[in-house]
């Protein structure tokens, strides 16, 4: 009886920090926030669309949920040559990406569901230097990453501080060594607008599906009182 | 006009009985007036499974039941299809809801004996959709061809090649290939929108004239067919129509508000109604670290995983819903409802209610090595609630039953109760504010919520007895 009590004790704390590691930053979502995520559209275009395809989203759907004009979107977002109605691919084909990295880099439509907001923002500030790596760099919050820092100019360089506990190297924190372009809140901001807009790809619709609920609900909260009225009435000769 | 009215209804009803049908089974059907708030969730199933009905044939408009099509069809029913995102959301939460409205059903079943002697074919119908059911999800999961879509089709799929001599054979015929694939989507897709509705529509068909032969149970567990009044209806009895409908549509109005809830503000319900690795497409050459199965599977897989041997642990699991077609000859009880059954009987439920829910909480979790001993003894203490029932049910000692239906407090007769309790944990402050106005503070009553906690934890002592 004891052994199944301690057992139970100890369950839920060991499958908590079960995953170790640097522990996530939290990303600030605002998807009303459309200059945000405009700029994120754009950081997107510049720093990953060369090797990451968004292809379930197009930009004329940015366009219609930005607000923003179609030529506008086409000539400060899109990429020369990319048209209204075109989805968001990569210039990179597989086969050479294969060749590059080992591995085809996924497309990015639906990477905010599966990975999660705060996940991304702590793996996008989460690479510091490690000169044995083809890349330089490796990464605090998903080790052995084959993608490269895109923002190491903006970032500058980041170094890991190691501590060994329990015989095990652990990543407390990152230091920043060599200051980049950007200042530190300049680059949060940057890192957030991009996590900002890929949360607005993985699901266009949230907003306008949060929005429409509480119409919804009040409609079926009306429903509910009729119809509980209609019920009292009915059953005011049962006893 | 109106004559002719009448003799295009006179027309169809010499030629159609449908007045006889309404009748017999709604305007003359009499259920027992003092149906509570677990009566429900049978016309909640159904209404549900409407709702499946209709979002799932529009799903299938525009959803391409093909390995390389299937992903991307689903998400181009998320984003390009007009409302497409309602009516996939509206199918995946009704999944999950399904399953809600039909465990608290044959729990409600479980609870008031409505298993027992004369229904017991109701329960065996039951436990067949059911059975279905599962079948259903299980086949449907596979086609948003997700990763966990796949892994998870993989793992159950592999499953049956842990039988003896045919295992693999099976396993292969099943899948059609040497892993999932393409051919196994397309026999998947034909299964879940064609085949087990099918199976199924016809199995709620068979559940309902069942239920209307020998009619409905209720919270006393009395046959209300017994006392009869000069008109030959049952004296506790009310007729369906209205007084049923005109109820359960509250019930369908309290279920929308919560399902519209999860569909408008969490539709992937933390990751237990949509897993999170179920947003990256099928990768056959890449095992996601952890493949768990959708909520409503994990106490069956945590079963699955406690048997240290595979073929073991596929048996224990299909003997996990064995037991439960065989509930109405392992209950010997003289008493159909908890209500005038003796103290065992509801410890024994009470006991099986937290095997259950801890073996779903497990299902979910890594195979640890506590996980998997906590797991084999709540395991244990779900079989031993249905394989001891033989002997439990004889020793206890049960309630006399009373001839007629008792009275309960209804919901609204409760809100008093309520209120008085309110009262009781809350202390008010009142003190004089400016301009003669008081000021009222209200903060916890301490010694009132131990009083209420400790009158709470009594009662409950006393409701096992």
């Amino acid at each position: 009886m004891k052994k199944i009590l301690y057992t139970l004790l100890f369950l839920l704390p060991l499958s908590v920090s079960a995953s170790g590691g640097i522990k996530l930053e939290s990303a600030d979502i605002d998807l009303s926030d459309s200059a945000s995520l405009e700029r994120g559209a754009h950081h997107y275009v510049t720093y990953c669309l060369g090797c990451h395809s968004a292809k379930h989203i197009r930009y004329k759907r940015i366009a219609m949920d930005l607000k923003l004009d179609e030529a506008e979107i086409l000539k400060n977002v899109a990429p020369l040559g990319a048209g209204i109605y075109d989805q968001m691919h990569s210039a990179m084909n597989g086969h050479d990406a294969e060749k590059w990295f080992g591995t085809t880099p996924p497309d990015l439509s639906l990477i905010a569901r599966s990975r999660g907001a705060d996940w991304l923002y702590s793996y996008l500030k989460g690479f510091y230097s490690e000169p044995g790596k083809p890349t330089g760099v490796n990464n605090a919050v998903f080790k052995d990453v084959a993608m490269p820092n895109v923002f190491w100019q903006q970032q500058g360089t980041q170094e890991a501080v190691i501590k060994t506990v329990g015989g095990q190297e652990v990543i407390t924190e990152l230091k920043l060594v060599e200051a980049g372009q950007l200042s530190a809140k300049e680059f949060d901001r940057m890192v957030n607008d991009l996590v900002n807009f890929l949360v607005y790809v993985g699901e266009p619709v949230q907003l306008e599906r949060q929005q429409m609920g509480k119409y919804v609900l009040f409609f079926i909260l009306m429903f509910i009182v009729l119809a509980y009225l209609l019920k009292k009435e009915y059953w005011k000769d049962v006893h | 006009m109106k004559d002719r009215m009448n003799k295009c209804s006179n027309w169809l009803l010499e030629r159609f009985p449908i007045s006889d049908l309404w009748n017999e089974h709604m305007a003359h059907y009499y259920a027992p007036k003092n149906f509570n708030i677990w009566y429900f969730f049978g016309s909640l199933a159904l209404f549900v499974l409407v709702n499946q009905f209709i979002t799932g044939i529009l799903l299938t408009m525009n959803y391409k039941p093909d390995a390389k099509l299937a992903f991307d069809s689903v998400e181009y029913i998320m984003r390009d299809v007009n409302w497409g995102w309602l009516v996939r959301y509206m199918h995946s939460t009704g999944a999950s809801a399904f399953f809600i409205v039909v465990y608290l059903h044959m729990f409600r079943g479980l609870v008031y004996g409505s298993f027992k002697q004369p229904r017991e074919l109701i329960w065996i119908f039951g436990m067949l959709i059911f059975v279905c059911l599962m079948a259903e999800a299980f086949m449907g999961y596979l086609l948003p061809w997700g990763q966990m879509s796949y892994w998870g089709a993989q793992v159950i799929i592999s499953l049956f090649s842990a039988i003896p001599v045919v295992g693999d054979e099976l396993s292969l015929w099943i899948r059609g290939d040497y892993v999932v694939s393409d051919a196994t989507l397309n026999r998947f897709f034909a299964f879940h929108v064609i085949a087990v509705p099918l199976v199924l529509l016809i199995l709620v068909f068979l559940h309902i004239v069942a239920l209307h032969e020998v009619g409905s149970n209720n919270p006393d567990g009395i046959e209300i067919k017994k006392s009869l009044n000069w008109k030959g209806h049952p004296i506790d009895g009310i007729p369906f129509h209205p007084y049923y409908t005109v109820k359960d549509l509250v019930g369908v109005g309290v279920f929308m508000f919560f399902f519209a809830v999860v569909i408008f503000y969490m539709p992937e319900m933390g990751g237990f109604f949509l897993e999170h690795a179920n947003f990256i497409p099928a990768d056959p050459l890449k095992t996601p670290e952890h493949i768990a199965p959708v909520w409503y599977f994990t106490p069956f897989y945590a079963i699955l995983r406690a048997v240290p041997d595979k073929f073991a642990g596929v048996i224990a699991m299909g003997g996990a819903i064995v037991v439960l077609f065989m509930l109405p000859w392992l209950d010997r009880s003289p008493v159909k409802s908890i209500r005038y059954r003796g103290g065992i009987f509801k410890k024994a439920v009470l006991l099986f209610v937290i095997a259950f829910i801890g073996l779903g909480y497990l299902g979910t979790q890594p195979a640890t090595p506590g996980a998997t001993t906590l797991a084999r003894v709540l395991t244990a203490v779900y079989f031993g609630f249905f394989l001891l029932m033989p002997l439990y049910t004889r020793w206890e000692k049960t309630k006399p039953v009373p001839e007629r239906l008792t009275e309960h407090p209804t919901l609204e007769e409760r809100i008093p109760q309520l209120k008085a309790l309110v009262d009781e944990i809350v202390a008010v402050e009142t003190a004089p504010g400016p301009m003669g106005a008081t000021i009222v503070k209200r903060r916890p009553n301490y010694a009132g919520i131990q009083a209420v906690l400790i009158r709470f934890a009594k009662n409950l002592k006393k409701s096992l007895d």
